[in-house]
């Protein structure tokens, strides 16, 4: 009996039996479709959480007045009254300094917002243009903070785009309106474009004003709140680090490090911080990845497994009529191979269409991994091959009569 | 005529344990057939008849006891040459026909022969010879289920003639077929006996089993009795 034929017999054997086949079908579609559906979902989110840190600029440093808490309490630890303009303005014109590109000063503070309605209590940041730069802040209406705002110290805010929802209501054109912050009455410059995030993240929920207006009309003080400082590139993040470093320790007069009135973070101590969150998330993920693999896989098993009595007494009977063991157990696993393999290519395209539908309705972005397809793949086409094999290898071990008579 | 026994059986005993309950089906059997022999086997129901026809085709193993088929021993031959021996050798007549359900008289006809390498056109030719025999010609295409009981019982002779077997085993052919096709059957074993092939057929109509050359009563697991039948029946040509 040569292959053809055989493969030919499991073909019509299939065909034979819609209902069964059609349900180990549908068993390993299921299977491998929910878990290259959720492992998409899980990456795109984890893409959307990698991005949003990155969307907070990229190759940046952050230097922050006081030091970073370690070996007890110092004296100027949190007095936020370390960082000046001047130090920025050394950042950016030292000779000491080569490989950084952007500098951006920086005061911050909550305060309550209001208009004659409505208030909001949110982050105010005193920026200079540069600031939009440094931050991949993008505007989607009017205009960002200018020099001549600067130089003018005009009474001008650009606002978040969550701010303007909170203080005008949803896509309202709040261009030319005015906000009263600290006694002082802002007109709107401008809306940013919305990047998204919560809480503590919330960078959509900012607003900027000229820096010399936040510094001498609001805040009323001449320290910055952080520098942030971008390098030319992520190759030299660390030299940055400690040009910027010595550079403020001498114009600070202290001798050493460990006496720094300052601290610098850069981006991957940010990434460190949020990693260990992502990674929570990620093992969940794969946990539920796993337990939908091992229902479609029981799915599998099943279908398989209760076909055993018919396919028992088939077994018999072909055995009675001179099939050999070699021949039964070929085809059998042919007939699984199909099974799994249709099941397989079906479930793969269903997989990837339910990632692309659920990544339109919830805006992420679009993201199958080929890993998650492997193993979706060897995981249910095992399953399906064992469970295909083994009961026609062990009715094949019986007498025919034993075969024949099984129920 | 040279003769040698196709089946040599000597003290085949079965015995089926359920749990520790012990049911002796055979006990203690043993008898020659040699070539070119019609042998019909009777007994009431239970006694066993079923029991041996499985062990003489190879299908069941004894209990106890040997069984030279054809000179060779039945427990020194591994699963596939049993088979092949099933395959060439015995055509086997299930007295519950155990046809492939779903598939048409045609597909189960061609079963053994598939497995015996034989070409697709030789198949359905012989298999549509062998079902017009029987006379199926008329039914070719319906599947199992769409057949009555004697319809189907005749698909399974004509699938255990199909290779042309030089020993047919029989468990109760006619038992669902009216007397005149039954005739019919009987015509065509006889007909195979003539031309040299060994015949043993289960049946509980003393009438059938006047075909035979020789009959076996079995009761309780046991032979009680082994008589040539010297009047065997006239058939009609
Ligand atoms: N698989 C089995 N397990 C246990 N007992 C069995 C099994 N098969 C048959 N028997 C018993 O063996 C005895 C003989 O059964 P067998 O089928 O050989 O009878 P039979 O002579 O063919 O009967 P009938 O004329 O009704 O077909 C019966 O008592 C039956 O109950
Ligand atoms: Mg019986």
């Amino acid at each position: 009996m040569d292959y053809l034929e055989l493969l030919l017999e499991s073909i019509g054997t299939l065909t034979l039996n819609k209902m069964r086949t059609g349900l180990a079908v549908l068993g390993i579609v299921i299977g491998i479709g929910s878990v290259i559906a959720l492992v998409s979902l899980g990456q795109a989110t984890q893409q959307a959480i990698q991005l949003q840190i990155q969307s907070l600029g990229s190759n940046l440093l952050t230097v922050r007045p006081g030091a970073i808490s370690q070996g007890g309490i110092r004296g100027a630890a949190g007095g936020r009254t370390t960082l000046t303009l001047d130090d920025a303005g050394a950042i950016s014109t030292s000779n000491q300094i080569s490989t950084v590109k952007y500098v951006s000063p920086e005061t911050e503070q909550r305060t309550q917002i209001t208009t004659g309605s409505n208030n909001t209590n949110t982050q105010i940041i005193g920026v200079i243009p540069i600031y939009a730069t440094v931050h991949n802040v993008t505007i989607a209406s009017g205009n960002f903070i200018s020099q001549s705002d600067i130089d003018g110290m005009t009474k001008v805010a650009v606002l978040g785009p969550q701010v303007v929802t909170d203080l005008f209501g949803e896509n309202v054109n709040s261009i030319g309106e005015s906000i009263r912050v600290s006694g002082q009455t802002l007109t709107v410059i401008g809306v940013t474009t919305s990047k998204g995030g919560s809480g503590f993240m919330n960078q959509d929920d900012i607003v900027y004003i000229p820096l010399s207006t936040a510094q001498k009309q609001l805040f009323g003080t001449n320290y910055l709140s952080s520098i942030a400082v971008e390098a030319k590139s992520a190759e030299v993040m660390v030299d940055a680090q400690n040009e910027v470093g010595y550079l403020l320790l001498s114009r600070h007069n202290l001798k050493d490090p460990t006496q720094a009135d300052f601290s610098i973070m850069n981006q991957q101590d940010i990434l460190n911080t949020v990693s260990s969150t992502t990674g929570t998330f990620t093992a969940l993920l794969s946990g539920i990845a796993a337990i939908s693999l091992l229902v479609g896989g029981i799915g599998i098993m099943n279908i398989m497994l209760v076909t055993v009595t018919e396919r028992t007494r088939e077994i018999g009977l072909r055995k009675a009529l001179g099939a050999k063991k070699k021949v039964i157990i070929t085809q059998f696993l042919t007939e699984s191979i199909i099974l799994t393999f249709t099941g397989g290519i079906i479930g793969i395209i269903v997989g990837i269409i339910a990632s692309y539908i659920i990544s339109n309705l919830t805006g992420s972005i679009f993201v199958v991994s080929p890993h998650s397809i492997l193993l979706a793949f060897i995981v249910s086409a095992g399953i399906g091959i064992l469970f295909g094999w083994y009961p026609a290898r062990r009715a094949s071990n019986l007498q025919p009569i034993e075969a024949l008579r099984y129920e | 005529m040279s003769k040698s026994p196709i089946i040599q059986i000597s003290h085949i005993s079965k015995i089926y344990k359920i749990y520790s309950v012990e049911t002796v089906a055979l006990l203690d059997v043993s008898f020659k057939i040699d070539q070119g022999e019609f042998v019909a086997i009777m007994g009431p129901s239970g006694s066993g008849k079923s029991t041996l026809m499985h062990i003489l085709g190879a299908l069941d193993k004894p209990t106890s006891g040997e069984y030279i088929l054809d000179g060779k021993n039945v427990e020194n031959l591994t699963d596939d040459e049993l088979a092949e021996i099933r395959n060439q050798k015995i055509g086997f007549i299930f007295q519950a026909y155990n046809l492939l359900p779903r598939t048409t008289a045609l597909k189960n006809v061609t079963l053994p022969m598939i497995y015996a390498g034989i070409p697709k056109e030789e198949r359905r030719e012989r298999a549509k010879k062998y079902l017009s025999l029987v006379g199926l010609s008329d039914r070719m295409l319906h599947t199992t289920n769409q057949l009555s009981g004697g319809q189907q019982q005749r698909v399974a002779i004509a699938r255990a003639l199909s290779m042309n077997p030089s020993l047919l085993l029989a468990d109760e052919p006619t038992g669902n077929i009216a007397s005149i096709q039954a005739e019919e059957i009987m015509n065509i074993f006889r007909k195979l006996n003539d031309e040299g092939h060994t015949i043993v057929m289960i049946t509980h109509e003393a009438d059938i089993a006047q075909h035979a050359k020789r009959i076996i009563h079995i009761r309780d697991g046991k032979i009680v009795d082994d008589i040539s039948n010297n009047k065997q029946k006239k058939i009609k040509s």
